[in-house]
Protein backbone atom coordinates (compact mmCIF):
# COMPACT_ATOMS: atom_id res chain seq x y z
CA UNK A 1 0.00 0.00 0.00
CA UNK A 2 1.14 3.53 -0.56
CA UNK A 3 -0.02 7.08 -0.34
CA UNK A 4 -2.80 7.74 -2.84
CA UNK A 5 -1.90 10.03 -5.76
CA UNK A 6 -4.58 12.47 -4.58
CA UNK A 7 -3.21 12.58 -1.01
CA UNK A 8 -0.72 15.38 -1.62
CA UNK A 9 -0.80 17.65 1.43
CA UNK A 10 2.77 18.53 2.40
CA UNK A 11 4.49 16.91 -0.57
CA UNK A 12 7.62 18.84 -1.51
CA UNK A 13 8.40 20.36 -4.89
CA UNK A 14 5.30 22.50 -5.30
CA UNK A 15 5.98 25.83 -6.97
CA UNK A 16 4.31 29.22 -7.02
CA UNK A 17 0.55 29.26 -7.21
CA UNK A 18 -0.82 30.26 -10.59
CA UNK A 19 -3.53 32.76 -9.71
CA UNK A 20 -4.92 33.09 -13.23
CA UNK A 21 -8.51 31.99 -13.70
CA UNK A 22 -10.26 30.74 -16.77
CA UNK A 23 -13.84 31.23 -17.76
CA UNK A 24 -15.50 27.81 -17.80
CA UNK A 25 -16.14 26.22 -21.16
CA UNK A 26 -19.57 24.90 -22.08
CA UNK A 27 -18.45 21.33 -21.53
CA UNK A 28 -17.13 22.15 -18.05
CA UNK A 29 -20.40 23.80 -17.05
CA UNK A 30 -22.21 20.75 -18.39
CA UNK A 31 -19.94 18.35 -16.47
CA UNK A 32 -20.55 20.31 -13.28
CA UNK A 33 -24.32 20.36 -13.83
CA UNK A 34 -24.58 16.65 -14.72
CA UNK A 35 -22.53 15.79 -11.61
CA UNK A 36 -24.74 17.92 -9.36
CA UNK A 37 -27.93 16.63 -11.00
CA UNK A 38 -26.90 12.99 -10.49
CA UNK A 39 -26.26 13.81 -6.83
CA UNK A 40 -29.58 15.62 -6.45
CA UNK A 41 -31.38 12.57 -7.88
CA UNK A 42 -29.60 10.32 -5.38
CA UNK A 43 -27.95 8.34 -8.17
CA UNK A 44 -24.44 8.77 -6.90
CA UNK A 45 -22.68 10.23 -3.89
CA UNK A 46 -19.70 12.58 -3.83
CA UNK A 47 -17.79 9.90 -1.89
CA UNK A 48 -18.15 7.50 -4.85
CA UNK A 49 -16.86 10.15 -7.26
CA UNK A 50 -13.84 10.81 -5.06
CA UNK A 51 -13.09 7.11 -4.83
CA UNK A 52 -13.33 6.76 -8.62
CA UNK A 53 -10.77 9.56 -9.05
CA UNK A 54 -8.47 7.98 -6.48
CA UNK A 55 -8.58 4.68 -8.35
CA UNK A 56 -7.40 6.29 -11.57
CA UNK A 57 -3.91 5.73 -12.78
CA UNK A 58 -1.55 8.33 -11.22
CA UNK A 59 -0.24 9.67 -14.50
CA UNK A 60 -3.74 9.96 -15.90
CA UNK A 61 -4.83 11.79 -12.75
CA UNK A 62 -2.08 14.38 -13.05
CA UNK A 63 -2.42 14.82 -16.81
CA UNK A 64 -6.16 15.40 -16.88
CA UNK A 65 -7.71 18.74 -16.15
CA UNK A 66 -10.06 19.17 -13.21
CA UNK A 67 -13.32 18.67 -15.12
CA UNK A 68 -11.89 15.93 -17.29
CA UNK A 69 -11.32 14.00 -14.07
CA UNK A 70 -14.92 14.62 -13.08
CA UNK A 71 -16.17 13.33 -16.42
CA UNK A 72 -14.00 10.22 -16.16
CA UNK A 73 -15.36 9.57 -12.64
CA UNK A 74 -18.96 10.15 -13.69
CA UNK A 75 -18.46 7.58 -16.43
CA UNK A 76 -16.80 5.06 -14.09
CA UNK A 77 -19.60 5.32 -11.54
CA UNK A 78 -22.41 5.15 -14.12
CA UNK A 79 -20.85 2.03 -15.64
CA UNK A 80 -20.29 0.50 -12.20
CA UNK A 81 -23.95 1.06 -11.37
CA UNK A 82 -24.95 -0.44 -14.75
CA UNK A 83 -26.77 2.72 -15.74
CA UNK A 84 -24.73 3.11 -18.92
CA UNK A 85 -22.19 0.93 -20.68
CA UNK A 86 -18.89 2.01 -22.19
CA UNK A 87 -20.05 0.72 -25.58
CA UNK A 88 -23.15 2.90 -25.52
CA UNK A 89 -21.10 5.97 -24.67
CA UNK A 90 -18.54 5.16 -27.35
CA UNK A 91 -21.30 4.69 -29.93
CA UNK A 92 -23.14 7.87 -29.07
CA UNK A 93 -19.87 9.80 -29.09
CA UNK A 94 -19.09 8.32 -32.50
CA UNK A 95 -22.42 9.59 -33.83
CA UNK A 96 -21.78 13.07 -32.43
CA UNK A 97 -18.27 13.17 -33.85
CA UNK A 98 -19.66 12.53 -37.34
CA UNK A 99 -22.00 15.49 -36.83
CA UNK A 100 -19.28 17.74 -35.49
CA UNK A 101 -16.81 17.03 -38.28
CA UNK A 102 -13.24 15.81 -38.15
CA UNK A 103 -10.63 17.59 -35.96
CA UNK B 1 -24.14 21.38 14.98
CA UNK B 2 -24.64 18.92 17.80
CA UNK B 3 -21.99 17.42 20.03
CA UNK B 4 -22.97 13.81 20.40
CA UNK B 5 -21.34 11.68 23.06
CA UNK B 6 -18.22 10.28 21.40
CA UNK B 7 -15.14 8.76 22.96
CA UNK B 8 -13.18 12.04 23.11
CA UNK B 9 -13.85 15.51 24.40
CA UNK B 10 -12.23 18.88 23.70
CA UNK B 11 -8.73 19.09 25.16
CA UNK B 12 -8.05 15.34 24.97
CA UNK B 13 -4.65 14.51 23.51
CA UNK B 14 -4.92 12.11 20.59
CA UNK B 15 -2.61 10.49 18.09
CA UNK B 16 -3.69 9.70 14.54
CA UNK B 17 -3.21 6.01 13.77
CA UNK B 18 -0.10 5.30 11.77
CA UNK B 19 -1.81 2.84 9.49
CA UNK B 20 -2.16 2.21 5.84
CA UNK B 21 -5.57 0.90 4.89
CA UNK B 22 -6.93 0.16 1.43
CA UNK B 23 -10.00 1.94 0.13
CA UNK B 24 -11.27 5.48 0.30
CA UNK B 25 -9.62 7.16 3.29
CA UNK B 26 -10.17 10.78 4.34
CA UNK B 27 -7.32 10.87 6.88
CA UNK B 28 -4.46 12.52 5.01
CA UNK B 29 -1.08 10.80 4.91
CA UNK B 30 0.80 13.78 6.37
CA UNK B 31 -1.15 13.66 9.64
CA UNK B 32 -0.91 9.93 10.31
CA UNK B 33 1.09 9.14 13.42
CA UNK B 34 0.96 12.76 14.59
CA UNK B 35 -0.19 13.87 18.04
CA UNK B 36 -2.55 16.76 18.64
CA UNK B 37 -5.67 17.51 20.66
CA UNK B 38 -9.42 17.56 20.22
CA UNK B 39 -10.54 21.09 19.41
CA UNK B 40 -14.20 20.36 18.77
CA UNK B 41 -16.66 17.46 18.60
CA UNK B 42 -18.63 17.76 15.36
CA UNK B 43 -21.05 14.90 15.93
CA UNK B 44 -21.89 11.72 14.07
CA UNK B 45 -21.68 11.33 10.31
CA UNK B 46 -22.07 8.53 7.79
CA UNK B 47 -18.74 6.83 7.15
CA UNK B 48 -17.26 7.95 3.81
CA UNK B 49 -15.08 4.81 3.67
CA UNK B 50 -18.29 2.80 3.20
CA UNK B 51 -20.29 5.36 1.18
CA UNK B 52 -17.55 5.45 -1.42
CA UNK B 53 -18.41 1.86 -2.42
CA UNK B 54 -22.16 2.38 -2.60
CA UNK B 55 -22.76 1.03 0.90
CA UNK B 56 -24.93 2.76 3.47
CA UNK B 57 -22.21 4.40 5.58
CA UNK B 58 -23.55 2.90 8.82
CA UNK B 59 -22.77 2.84 11.66
CA UNK B 60 -22.16 6.56 11.85
CA UNK B 61 -18.78 7.67 13.16
CA UNK B 62 -18.02 10.62 15.42
CA UNK B 63 -16.11 13.37 13.62
CA UNK B 64 -13.67 15.65 15.44
CA UNK B 65 -11.80 18.83 14.69
CA UNK B 66 -8.26 17.89 15.73
CA UNK B 67 -5.57 20.56 16.13
CA UNK B 68 -1.84 20.05 15.76
CA UNK B 69 1.16 22.31 16.31
CA UNK B 70 2.83 22.85 12.94
CA UNK B 71 6.18 22.11 14.56
CA UNK B 72 4.90 18.67 15.66
CA UNK B 73 3.67 17.82 12.17
CA UNK B 74 6.60 19.01 10.04
CA UNK B 75 9.46 19.27 12.54
CA UNK B 76 9.73 22.95 11.72
CA UNK B 77 7.48 25.95 11.44
CA UNK B 78 7.63 29.56 10.31
CA UNK B 79 5.33 30.91 13.03
CA UNK B 80 5.97 29.43 16.51
CA UNK B 81 2.26 29.14 17.41
CA UNK B 82 1.00 28.09 13.95
CA UNK B 83 -1.41 25.17 13.79
CA UNK B 84 -2.93 22.79 11.29
CA UNK B 85 -6.45 21.52 11.95
CA UNK B 86 -7.95 18.44 10.33
CA UNK B 87 -11.42 16.87 10.47
CA UNK B 88 -10.79 13.27 11.59
CA UNK B 89 -13.12 10.35 12.37
CA UNK B 90 -12.93 8.64 15.75
CA UNK B 91 -11.77 5.28 14.41
CA UNK B 92 -8.55 6.95 13.23
CA UNK B 93 -7.66 8.33 16.69
CA UNK B 94 -6.01 6.83 19.75
CA UNK B 95 -6.01 8.45 23.16
CA UNK B 96 -2.54 9.65 24.18
CA UNK B 97 -1.18 10.87 27.52
CA UNK C 1 -29.44 16.64 -30.12
CA UNK C 2 -26.29 18.32 -28.87
CA UNK C 3 -27.21 21.98 -28.45
CA UNK C 4 -29.53 22.94 -25.62
CA UNK C 5 -29.82 26.01 -23.38
CA UNK C 6 -27.25 24.37 -21.09
CA UNK C 7 -24.66 24.87 -23.83
CA UNK C 8 -25.17 28.60 -24.02
CA UNK C 9 -23.50 29.82 -20.87
CA UNK C 10 -19.81 29.26 -21.17
CA UNK C 11 -16.87 29.74 -23.43
CA UNK C 12 -17.68 28.04 -26.73
CA UNK C 13 -15.19 25.74 -28.47
CA UNK C 14 -15.95 23.98 -31.72
CA UNK C 15 -16.84 20.54 -30.43
CA UNK C 16 -14.58 18.60 -32.74
CA UNK C 17 -11.59 20.39 -31.14
CA UNK C 18 -12.41 19.27 -27.63
CA UNK C 19 -10.37 16.67 -25.76
CA UNK C 20 -11.61 13.10 -25.51
CA UNK C 21 -13.23 13.43 -22.11
CA UNK C 22 -14.61 16.86 -22.84
CA UNK C 23 -16.49 15.37 -25.80
CA UNK C 24 -17.64 12.41 -23.79
CA UNK C 25 -19.80 14.43 -21.43
CA UNK C 26 -22.08 15.32 -24.35
CA UNK C 27 -22.62 11.64 -25.11
CA UNK C 28 -23.13 10.84 -21.44
CA UNK C 29 -25.66 13.65 -21.01
CA UNK C 30 -27.56 12.62 -24.12
CA UNK C 31 -27.81 8.99 -22.98
CA UNK C 32 -28.85 9.91 -19.43
CA UNK C 33 -31.70 12.07 -20.72
CA UNK C 34 -32.73 9.49 -23.32
CA UNK C 35 -32.93 6.79 -20.66
CA UNK C 36 -34.85 9.04 -18.27
CA UNK C 37 -32.12 8.98 -15.63
CA UNK C 38 -32.03 12.78 -15.71
CA UNK C 39 -34.19 15.38 -17.40
CA UNK C 40 -32.96 18.43 -19.31
CA UNK C 41 -34.69 20.47 -16.63
CA UNK C 42 -32.60 18.75 -13.90
CA UNK C 43 -29.46 19.85 -15.72
CA UNK C 44 -30.69 23.36 -16.47
CA UNK C 45 -31.70 23.84 -12.83
CA UNK C 46 -28.19 22.97 -11.73
CA UNK C 47 -26.66 25.39 -14.25
CA UNK C 48 -28.88 28.18 -12.92
CA UNK C 49 -28.35 27.24 -9.26
CA UNK C 50 -24.59 27.40 -9.76
CA UNK C 51 -24.78 30.76 -11.54
CA UNK C 52 -26.64 32.23 -8.56
CA UNK C 53 -23.86 31.26 -6.20
CA UNK C 54 -21.12 33.83 -6.02
CA UNK C 55 -18.70 35.38 -3.53
CA UNK C 56 -21.05 38.38 -3.22
CA UNK C 57 -23.19 36.20 -0.95
CA UNK C 58 -20.30 35.70 1.42
CA UNK C 59 -19.33 39.38 1.25
CA UNK C 60 -22.86 40.34 2.32
CA UNK C 61 -22.65 38.03 5.34
CA UNK C 62 -19.28 39.36 6.39
CA UNK C 63 -20.20 43.03 5.98
CA UNK C 64 -23.35 42.52 8.02
CA UNK C 65 -21.36 40.72 10.72
CA UNK C 66 -18.94 43.64 10.84
CA UNK C 67 -21.67 46.19 11.51
CA UNK C 68 -23.94 44.07 13.73
CA UNK C 69 -22.17 42.22 16.55
CA UNK C 70 -25.31 40.29 17.55
CA UNK C 71 -25.57 39.01 13.98
CA UNK C 72 -21.89 38.12 14.04
CA UNK C 73 -22.48 36.03 17.17
CA UNK C 74 -25.41 34.28 15.45
CA UNK C 75 -23.31 33.72 12.31
CA UNK C 76 -20.61 32.01 14.32
CA UNK C 77 -23.03 29.98 16.44
CA UNK C 78 -25.30 28.79 13.59
CA UNK C 79 -24.05 29.81 10.16
CA UNK C 80 -26.86 28.17 8.17
CA UNK C 81 -29.55 30.00 10.17
CA UNK C 82 -27.68 33.29 9.82
CA UNK C 83 -27.48 32.75 6.04
CA UNK C 84 -31.22 32.13 5.93
CA UNK C 85 -31.76 35.45 7.79
CA UNK C 86 -29.91 37.20 4.94
CA UNK C 87 -31.83 35.32 2.26
CA UNK C 88 -28.83 33.18 1.31
CA UNK C 89 -29.69 29.57 0.61
CA UNK C 90 -27.06 27.49 2.41
CA UNK C 91 -29.30 24.43 2.72
CA UNK C 92 -27.03 22.37 0.47
CA UNK C 93 -24.10 22.57 2.87
CA UNK C 94 -23.99 19.56 5.19
CA UNK C 95 -22.33 21.49 7.99
CA UNK C 96 -20.67 24.83 7.93
CA UNK C 97 -18.26 26.67 10.22
CA UNK C 98 -17.26 30.31 10.28
CA UNK C 99 -13.65 30.99 11.31
CA UNK C 100 -13.23 34.47 12.75
CA UNK C 101 -9.94 36.26 12.08
CA UNK C 102 -8.56 38.63 14.70
CA UNK C 103 -5.46 40.82 15.03
CA UNK C 104 -3.65 37.84 16.52
CA UNK C 105 -5.18 34.91 14.57
CA UNK C 106 -5.60 34.24 10.85
CA UNK C 107 -7.31 31.21 9.33
CA UNK C 108 -6.74 29.62 5.94
CA UNK C 109 -8.77 26.83 4.30
CA UNK C 110 -7.66 24.08 1.93
CA UNK C 111 -8.84 20.65 0.83
CA UNK C 112 -5.61 18.71 0.32
CA UNK C 113 -7.43 15.55 -0.81
CA UNK C 114 -9.65 17.08 -3.49
CA UNK C 115 -11.35 20.52 -3.67
CA UNK C 116 -14.03 20.74 -0.97
CA UNK C 117 -15.23 24.31 -0.78
CA UNK C 118 -18.33 26.15 0.55
CA UNK C 119 -19.93 26.23 -2.91
CA UNK C 120 -23.48 27.03 -1.77
CA UNK C 121 -22.18 30.28 -0.24
CA UNK C 122 -19.29 31.25 -2.50
CA UNK C 123 -19.99 29.46 -5.79
CA UNK C 124 -17.29 27.52 -7.59
CA UNK C 125 -13.75 27.57 -6.19
CA UNK C 126 -11.05 29.44 -8.12
CA UNK C 127 -8.68 27.36 -10.26
CA UNK C 128 -5.79 28.01 -7.89
CA UNK C 129 -7.68 26.54 -4.91
CA UNK C 130 -8.00 23.25 -6.84
CA UNK C 131 -4.39 23.29 -8.04
CA UNK C 132 -1.80 20.73 -6.94
CA UNK C 133 0.54 23.51 -5.78
CA UNK C 134 -2.01 25.00 -3.38
CA UNK C 135 -3.15 21.62 -2.09
CA UNK C 136 0.47 20.57 -1.45
CA UNK C 137 1.73 23.82 0.10
CA UNK C 138 -1.17 25.23 2.12
CA UNK C 139 -0.75 22.88 5.08
CA UNK C 140 3.06 23.05 5.27
CA UNK C 141 3.77 26.63 4.10
CA UNK C 142 0.67 28.76 4.70
CA UNK C 143 2.71 31.92 5.30
CA UNK C 144 4.51 31.43 1.99
CA UNK C 145 1.16 31.05 0.25
CA UNK C 146 -0.22 34.14 1.97
CA UNK C 147 2.85 36.15 0.90
CA UNK C 148 2.11 35.22 -2.72
CA UNK C 149 -1.34 36.70 -2.22
CA UNK C 150 0.12 39.84 -0.65
CA UNK C 151 -0.24 39.07 3.06
CA UNK C 152 2.93 39.05 5.17
CA UNK C 153 2.26 38.24 8.82
CA UNK C 154 4.58 38.73 11.81
CA UNK C 155 5.52 35.72 13.97
CA UNK C 156 3.30 36.78 16.84
CA UNK C 157 0.17 36.19 14.72
CA UNK C 158 -1.07 32.61 14.86
CA UNK C 159 -1.88 31.01 11.50
CA UNK C 160 -4.44 28.20 11.63
CA UNK C 161 -4.81 26.13 8.46
CA UNK C 162 -7.94 24.00 8.16
CA UNK C 163 -7.81 20.95 5.90
CA UNK C 164 -11.48 20.25 5.13
CA UNK C 165 -11.37 16.48 4.83
CA UNK C 166 -14.95 15.66 5.80
CA UNK C 167 -18.45 17.16 5.56
CA UNK C 168 -17.69 20.45 7.30
CA UNK C 169 -17.28 23.47 4.99
CA UNK C 170 -15.34 26.48 6.21
CA UNK C 171 -15.76 30.19 5.61
CA UNK C 172 -13.23 32.68 6.93
CA UNK C 173 -14.63 35.85 8.50
CA UNK C 174 -11.88 38.35 7.67
CA UNK C 175 -10.82 41.15 9.97
CA UNK C 176 -12.62 44.47 9.41
CA UNK C 177 -10.06 46.88 7.96
CA UNK C 178 -9.06 49.87 10.08
CA UNK C 179 -10.53 53.26 9.23
CA UNK C 180 -13.83 51.88 7.90
CA UNK C 181 -16.03 53.01 10.78
CA UNK C 182 -18.13 55.31 8.61
CA UNK C 183 -18.43 52.97 5.60
CA UNK C 184 -21.90 51.82 4.61
CA UNK C 185 -22.59 48.10 4.72
CA UNK C 186 -22.69 48.00 0.91
CA UNK C 187 -19.25 49.64 0.75
CA UNK C 188 -17.90 47.27 3.38
CA UNK C 189 -19.05 44.31 1.28
CA UNK C 190 -16.84 45.59 -1.58
CA UNK C 191 -13.79 45.12 0.64
CA UNK C 192 -14.59 41.45 1.27
CA UNK C 193 -12.96 39.52 -1.53
CA UNK C 194 -13.44 35.83 -2.22
CA UNK C 195 -9.77 35.23 -1.40
CA UNK C 196 -10.19 36.85 2.03
CA UNK C 197 -13.02 34.37 2.78
CA UNK C 198 -10.70 31.47 1.89
CA UNK C 199 -8.10 33.12 4.11
CA UNK C 200 -5.10 33.53 1.81
CA UNK C 201 -5.35 37.27 2.24
CA UNK C 202 -7.04 39.90 4.38
CA UNK C 203 -9.98 42.03 3.22
CA UNK C 204 -9.11 44.99 1.01
CA UNK C 205 -8.03 48.07 2.95
CA UNK C 206 -9.90 50.45 0.61
CA UNK C 207 -12.58 50.22 -2.05
CA UNK C 208 -11.03 49.30 -5.41
CA UNK C 209 -11.17 51.97 -8.16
Amino acid sequence: MARGHHDIGGLPGAGAIDQSEHQLSDWEILADAVNQALGARGIKRTDEMRRAREEMDSETYRDMTYYERWIASIETILIEKKILTKDEIDRRLGEFEKEWGEP
Amino acid sequence: MNSQAGKFKPGDRVTVKLEDRPGHIRTPWYIRGKTGWIERVYGDFLNPESLAYGRDGLPKRTLYLVAFNQADVWGRTAGPTDKVLVDIYEHWLDRTQ
Amino acid sequence: MSDTPADAHGHEHPKHELSHYAKRIYAIRDLLVEKGVLTEKDIQCQVEYQEARAPANGSKLVAHAWVDSAFKARLIADPKAACAEMGIDAAAVNEFMVLENTEKVRHMVVCTLCSCYPRPILGRPPDWYKSFNYRQRAVVDPRGVMREFGLDLPDDVEVRVHDSTADIRYLVLPLRPKGTESHSEADLAKLVTRDSMIGVTDALPAIPE
